[in-house]
């Protein structure tokens, strides 16, 4: 795919930089990282444009005021744009550099591959729309809504069918859930792989997911409690995709979805139906659900046997594991970025357990050493994303950051080394480990493991 | 299917269907499934080959199956790493004995038929989702055939044989890897406890290695541009990996690379997923396209009509599926494919 086109004004001179320092760059933002502010005032005189042409002219100018006050802007002036003029709202052209990417290499194929979202420029713990995550295993559809029918079928008394009519008339649920892939960080196992929190943990995302609960159509259609062990969910794509779910997770908290955060479902995303399967590993959330069957044995699908698999030490593969164990990661600062300057900053980042809430969240500056409590926001909830924030005065050494969640089992966020020792380093799926970003002198955050 | 729902089926078949759905707990909503329609949906098949169809498949017609519709993607052998990963290889006669692939405690690339164990997953998954451009149109025996050359590719059933529903469970015991599985209950069962613990050390914590991986230098440019993959205000910038890290930051304004908006209009509408400018991927290279039709006055209605409604037998016998573009794009699009997908 072709990466997003800049908008004109941007560039890195475009930043919105407390006065009268809006016109550094890059080898000056080095230089304010380095602790040199006394070029700052050379600078400043010799600068043409905007910033010059607001002062008084001189060496020895007095320093009057920020251009961007002292002159009034042509928007603060003018007439701006009528209501309505772009009938579904865009994000400002500011924020163009925050897309959903592929890691190159990843894929050959891009019917069948991922994209990543922006973990690095979001806030609070929802997805924006279209900027959640993809995985294709086929391609994308944008399906037409009044053709598309949810069977049940299998072990149950009554195999029925449904229309998006009959299933927007039953009793509706609303619920914060992240999904996650079951490969997410998984090119990370053997070593630091790729720069950014795009890629090492951009498989990620959360929504409210309005539909209805999976128990209730499996009751509607009376499946056999007895012999019902596994359900089978199946997609309408090309490649009708397939996965097992227990059934007492099906009956706890599955629901069949059709819309995300207040509208309906992205085509990306399954329009106009998908498998909202809390806490398990994100293949499972079959897209385009059209077939739900119960059964008394797994599947044993292509996605359970030959791909989703944990390769282990002795050879062997791990079928079936689903559980998207506790996790966090710290967004900003994260690897690719450059800290402006030193002093005060807001660490922020995301923890999340596939079993149920976030306890509690502790971040590390010295590499793992010491450890403190960072501050959770609300809401916490079960297998949702959690907001964590910290603060911290950067003086301008180098630093490790880390976060390390706790969830409500008691169970603790692993360094990778831990994982390693048990599942070697040739696994791909079911990578939690506290993920370690490294401060330069010069600001400058990159990807390192830590342990 | 199972006896149970066919046993059912024809009870409720009995009764009113309008009926059925005015009553229970929801009324009015949803209604009973017709034989017809779950005989069109229910296609899995399971590792105990519940729902496999009767039918079968010999290697030699698998041979003509193969060389149509898969080795395009999969290679002549299943052994092509071009655009998937391989099918064939790592396997020996000991590991189809032992039912453990050896090769896989080494650190090597692994393929299909050195991680499958059930037998039933290859048949369900070349039935529902193959080919990759056309799933669902193999014909049962079609199904057979194909995966009883794979299987002898593999080395793992001889030249002479015929794979049918029954043939099949004996190959279910020759599958190299059909012990190699394991279940880890405490990542299935959310009443089972994980398989890795750390605990929540606070102050003086010990390392073991302190920093063991960073990002090799040569890969900082890998993911593109990182200062265009950041927002443009904040406590940070991102960082422009067009310059070395060592190099002094460059004063000027990055800009993005220049991209040809047409070739952004063939990715968007997929025809990347099957064509390369320059090189033959599954179809053929725009820039032979334009090569062959050099010169001649109507290419450009004829591949218009080709891509609208798919065609085949040109380049090879892997079809062209029909593409439903913008009639403007499409025009745009195919006058690009002849200008060999310059500009």
């Amino acid at each position: 795919m072709a990466p997003p086109r800049k908008p004109a004004t941007l560039g890195i001179t475009g930043r919105l930089q407390r006065a009268p320092e809006n016109f550094l760059d890059p080898s000056q933002i080095a230089e304010v990282a380095a602790g040199r502010r006394g070029f700052l005032r050379n600078a400043f005189l010799l600068a043409g444009g905007t910033a010059a042409a607001a002062m008084s002219s001189g060496a020895a100018a007095e320093f009057k005021g920020d251009s961007n006050i002292l002159e009034t802007a042509p928007h603060t002036k003018g007439l701006g744009k009528p209501v309505a003029a772009t009938g579904y709202g865009q994000p400002s052209q500011f924020e163009r550099n925050l897309q959903r990417r592929e890691s190159p290499g990843l894929t050959r194929v891009p019917a069948a591959s991922v994209s990543f979202a922006p973990l690095q420029g979001m806030f609070g713990i929802i997805t924006p729309n279209g900027l959640h995550f993809e995985r294709h295993h086929q391609g994308w559809w944008d399906l037409d809504p009044s053709k598309h029918r949810l069977m049940i079928n299998g072990l149950v008394k009554n195999p029925m069918v449904f229309t998006m009519d009959d299933l927007m008339r039953l009793p509706a649920v609303s619920r914060i859930h992240f999904i996650e892939c079951g490969a997410n960080t998984g090119m990370e196992w053997g070593n630091v792989a790729v720069p950014t929190v795009q890629y090492t943990h951009g498989m990620l995302s959360c929504c409210e997911f309005t539909g209805v609960l999976l128990s209730t159509i499996l009751d509607m259609a009376g499946f056999d409690r007895k012999n019902g062990k596994y359900i089978l969910a199946e997609g309408a794509d090309g490649s009708s995709m397939t996965r097992t779910i227990a059934i007492d997770r099906a009956l706890d908290d599955c629901m069949v979805a059709y819309a995300m955060n207040g509208e309906m479902l992205r085509p990306e995303n399954g329009y106009p139906l998908r498998m909202v399967a809390p806490g398990i590993q994100g293949v499972s959330w079959v897209k385009w659900l059209r077939r739900i069957e119960v059964g008394d044995q797994p599947y044993g699908t292509k996605d359970e046997v030959i791909h989703y698999i944990d390769l282990m030490p002795d050879g062997r593969h791990r079928q079936y594991t689903s559980i998207q164990e506790c996790k966090s990661v710290i967004t900003s600062p994260s690897g690719g970025q450059t800290l402006l300057d030193k002093g005060f900053h807001n660490v922020t980042g995301l923890a999340w357990s596939g079993r149920g809430k976030i306890s509690r969240v502790d971040v590390s500056f010295d590499g793992g050493r010491n450890w403190q409590p960072a501050r959770l926001e609300s809401p916490i909830q079960s297998k949702s994303l959690t907001r964590f924030n910290i603060n911290w005065n950067w003086n301008g050494g180098p630093a490790i950051l880390q976060s390390r969640a706790v969830d409500e089992t008691g169970y603790v966020q692993p360094k990778i080394n831990q994982l390693r020792a048990v599942r070697g380093t040739r696994s791909i799926y079911h990578n939690n480990a506290i993920q370690s970003w490294k401060i330069a002198e010069s600001g400058e955050v990159s990807n390192v493991q830590v342990y | 299917m199972s006896k149970f729902t066919s046993a059912w089926l024809a009870l409720a078949l009995a009764a009113s269907m309008s009926a059925e759905a005015q009553t229970g707990k929801y009324p009015g909503i949803g209604r009973t499934a017709t034989p017809a329609e779950i005989q069109a949906w229910d296609i899995d098949v399971r590792p105990d080959f519940k729902g496999l169809p009767a039918g079968s498949g010999s290697v030699a017609k698998g041979q003509d199956v193969w060389e149509a519709k898969c080795s395009s993607c999969h290679g002549t052998f299943g052994e092509s790493n071009e655009v998937f990963s391989p099918l064939v290889g790592g396997t020996t006669a000991e590991d189809i004995k032992t039912g453990r692939v050896k090769a896989l405690q080494e650190p090597v690339a692994r393929t299909t038929l050195m991680k499958v164990s059930s037998i039933s997953t290859l048949w369900d998954y070349i039935n529902r989702a193959m080919p990759w451009n056309a799933p669902k149109s193999l014909s049962t025996d079609e199904v057979y055939a194909a995966l009883a050359y794979l299987l002898h590719l593999g080395d793992i059933i001889p030249a002479d044989f015929v794979l049918n529903e029954k043939t099949i469970r004996d190959v279910q015991e020759r599958l190299p890897n059909r012990n190699g599985k394991v279940k880890y209950d405490g990542l299935w069962n959310l009443r089972s406890k994980g398989d890795v613990q750390n605990v929540a050390c606070m102050k003086d914590c010990k390392l073991e290695i302190g920093l063991a991986s960073a990002l090799p230098e040569f890969a900082r440019g890998t993911h593109g541009n990182l200062a265009e993959q950041q927002r443009l205000i904040g406590p940070a910038r991102g960082i422009d990996t067009t310059v070395p890290a060592s190099a002094p930051a460059k004063a000027t304004a990055t800009t993005a690379p220049a991209v040809s908006a047409m070739l952004d209009m063939a990715s968007k509408n997929n025809c990347m997923a099957c064509h390369q400018v320059d090189k033959k991927f599954i179809g053929p290279s725009f820039q032979d396209v334009a090569a062959k039709y050099r010169g001649d006055a109507g290419a450009e209605a004829k591949l218009v009509a080709k891509v609208r409604n798919g065609g085949s037998g040109v380049w090879g016998a892997i079809p062209m599926p029909p593409h439903a573009i913008k009639e403007e794009d499409l025009r745009a699009l195919v006058k690009w494919v002849l200008a060999g997908g310059q500009g």
